[in-house]
């Protein structure tokens, strides 16, 4: 579970979030809609702790632990995971090394012991094919030459594996066709778990239809503007968001 | 990813002023005064009771040295070295030579063990293992213990200190020495010639393949000694060996000069695989105390069909001045050059290659990864060039330069030249930065700035790293994460 209480947040001298609140419980799907420049990716950041983005107020608690203080690393071993709109390529390292790098980098930041390679390999064969990744794609180095579709469902086996407690998606649908999409959000659909939230950020309502939210946010102008149940997406569908834009100003 | 963690591990276990290998072992040693004269050089032959042929040789390089002028174009700033301030010899005084291991002076085998390399572990891995590693250790500038010789001896290889070479077979040292880079070549090998201390020989018969690894480890022992290392490679007429060179010096608060040369030489379908991790003091943060590192590598493919491929993985000295090349004189021989170097701190490197195509159908191939971090400038200098009788030269040179930070330099200075039409020359460059967002993607899924700079790196000098021998390999990666140390963060 994770609560965000009154958050303020800058980039190099610009206010981007405004005091934002947002409560998203164990084993709850929350959606986050908004037009272009709303803040919702910096939100993402923010939370992930991405260095450059300065917290000027509020906090944010993930499972009733302040996580603000601690870096990136540190909040991914606590559990946060963020699905990039853009995964970034590292070239000459190969998708098995970082898988196995980063898995056991969390795992002995909590303390448990790194898995052997024969108990890592057979996770990783596990969820590839769970997930449709064939197997020279993870010998390949880590997104270079990957498909817009192949990079996202490699984002989300990499979720499978780090098996987080709370994950955002930043725009997971976009660069997708309609069959990369279904594939995409089956994989998120498997890792809905009751003890697991998702923050599931997107412009269009489509994604939704795949990944369907329990609660729905209308972010504007770094805030939340308006919450309700998964009927509201459908609302901004067909209205836009006008109507939500002006009562944040 | 255990050598990966291992190697942060040990990056957090070093810091600049605390360089590992920092430590002085007091052994004495025997010493000629201090400064050059034709008496210096006289002297020095003389210890190594050569013969006369060789005495004149060193006296004519001598005498060319002092007409010669220190070049100055390469892209590296130093004090000026004062050459008569500096000590030409010197020799650890555990003479005669000890005829096994157990002979060996103890102190010095507790340096070994210091530096992580006990040659008695050596030879336990060695019976161990399939794969050999035969050990030519120079402490300081006289060989000291060689192991495997019986074995070798076998095969008709031929591996031993170059001072020995010179009276078992002369013969061979005499056609060779200076065949590939002559006296008057350049400032420092043209010194290195007049004073070289010793080095390591090997002559491999027709038709052999050696069967093992051969090895040398050295490094720099004594204050203000010049090391001027002469190796002297041949590989007979269809035969192949892969020769391995590592390197760790202690710290000292003055620069020490390093002038070496090798040469290779391979005859009709021979192979030569040479491989170098240089690991010698950086110096202090300010750059204060590193070595100088003034290098002429060349392998000439004197025979048909015959190949030299240098592997070098660069981390340590103040400055690096280095140049392995290749003359590919044989039709269809060809010539391999693949180099990390990397730069931190105050370092600053100048190092590339030449391929220089003179046979028919003749091919090289150059790999060049440049790592640029702290205040460190590292300039790739390269020369690809075809002369007339070169029908069908090719040469196909990616030369990749990476920077960490915002203060350091990267550049590269191609020179390529075609003096045959038919020649066809590819070069691929590109730099560029661990990007903020690459760093972020890797933290976000639990890797500390560190590992995560560690692992990019890693990705990136990869395709030269499988160039490399296992064993030195893993030695190399280690080395590259401890280069790096507080470059990030």
């Amino acid at each position: 579970m994770i609560e965000i209480r009154n958050l303020h947040a800058e980039i190099d001298g610009k206010k981007i979030i405004n005091g934002l609140s947002l409560t998203v419980n164990d084993g709850e799907v929350a959606a986050i809609m908004g037009p272009n420049g709303s803040g919702k990716s910096t939100l993402s950041y923010v939370i992930s702790g991405r260095a450059g983005y300065e917290v000027t107020g509020g906090e944010i608690l993930l499972n009733g632990e302040n996580i603000l203080e601690m870096n990136a690393a540190e909040r991914a071993a606590k559990g946060v995971f963020l699905a990039f709109q853009y995964p970034l390529e590292i070239p000459g390292v190969t998708t098995m090394t970082f898988l196995k790098a980063c898995l056991n980098a969390q795992r002995k930041s909590r303390g448990e012991a790194e898995l052997t390679t024969p108990d890592f390999m057979k996770r990783v064969k596990a969820g590839a094919e769970k997930l449709g990744v064939p197997q020279d794609m993870l010998r390949r180095a880590l997104n270079v030459g990957f498909s817009g579709g192949e990079k996202k469902r490699m984002e989300v086996l990499q979720m499978s594996l780090l098996e987080p407690t709370f994950a955002i998606l930043d725009e997971t649908d976009s660069g997708l066709d309609i069959d990369a999409l279904r594939i995409v959000s089956e994989g998120v659909n498997a890792l809905r778990d009751p003890k697991r939230s998702f923050l599931v950020i997107t412009h269009y309502q489509r994604l939704l239809d795949y990944i369907v939210p329990d609660t729905v946010h209308v972010m504007s102008k770094g805030q939340i503007v308006k919450t309700g149940a998964k009927e509201l997406a459908l609302e901004l569908e067909a209205n836009g968001y006008r109507d939500f834009v002006g009562e944040a100003a | 990813m255990a050598a990966v963690q291992e190697t942060v591990d040990r990056v957090k276990s070093v810091d600049v002023d605390a360089y590992k290998y920092g430590f002085v072992s007091d052994i004495e040693s025997e010493k000629a005064p201090k400064g050059l004269n034709e008496d210096i050089v006289r002297f020095i032959s003389a210890k190594k009771n050569e013969p006369a042929w060789l005495t004149e040789w060193r006296l004519e390089a001598y005498r060319l040295w002092l007409t010669m002028r220190e070049p100055d174009w390469a892209r590296v700033d130093y004090p000026k070295i004062n050459y008569q301030d500096l000590y030409y010899y010197s020799a650890p005084k555990s003479t005669p030579g000890p005829k096994n291991i157990d002979e060996v002076d103890p102190e010095l085998l507790r340096v070994y063990e210091k530096l992580g390399i006990p040659l008695r572990e050596q030879e336990i891995l060695a019976g161990v293992q399939e794969r050999r590693v035969a050990v030519d250790a120079v402490f300081d500038s006289v060989s000291v213990a060689t192991t495997f010789k019986a074995e070798l001896a076998k095969a008709g290889v031929i591996f031993c200190p170059i001072s020995e070479a010179v009276h078992t077979h002369p013969e061979l040292v005499k056609k060779y020495l200076g065949s590939v880079v002559p006296t008057s070549d350049n400032y420092y090998a043209t010194l290195n010639s007049a004073v070289f201390s010793d080095g390591s020989f090997v002559y491999i018969p027709p038709g052999v393949r050696c069967p093992m690894e051969l090895s040398t480890y050295f490094r720099i022992n004594e204050q203000n000694t010049g090391q001027f290392e002469r190796t002297l490679i041949i590989a007979d007429k269809g035969s192949y060996v892969s020769y391995l060179e590592g390197c760790t010096a202690p710290k000292r608060d003055e620069n020490q000069l390093h002038a070496a040369v090798v040469e290779l030489i391979t005859l009709d379908d021979a192979e030569i695989k040479y491989s170098t991790v240089q690991n010698w003091y950086p110096g202090d943060a300010d750059g204060k105390g590193g070595i100088y590192n003034f290098v002429t590598k060349r392998g000439d493919c004197r025979g048909a069909r015959s190949k030299i491929s240098w592997t070098q993985v660069e981390t340590g000295s103040a400055i690096t001045w280095k140049y392995p090349s290749c003359i590919l004189r044989g039709d269809e021989s060809r010539g391999e050059f693949y180099s990390i170097a990397i730069s931190n701190g105050r370092q600053q490197v100048d190092s590339g290659t030449k391929m220089i195509h003179l046979g028919k159908n003749t091919t090289s191939r150059i790999i060049s990864k440049g790592i640029s971090a702290g205040r460190s400038n590292n300039t790739y200098r390269g020369q690809v060039l075809a002369q007339k009788r070169a029908t069908n030269a090719r040469n196909f040179t990616n030369c990749d330069s990476l920077l960490i930070g915002e203060t350091c330099g990267a550049h590269t200075i191609p020179y390529i030249e075609a003096k045959n039409a038919s020649a066809v020359f590819e070069h691929e460059a590109t730099t560029s930065k661990i990007s903020e967002d690459q760093l972020f993607y890797c933290m976000q899924r639990g890797l500390s700035a560190e590992e995560a700079t560690a692992l990019i790196v890693n990705g990136f000098v990869r395709d030269v790293l499988q160039q490399l021998p296992m064993e030195f390999a893993v030695e190399a990666q280690k080395l590259i994460s401890i280069s790096l140390e507080g470059s990030v963060g």
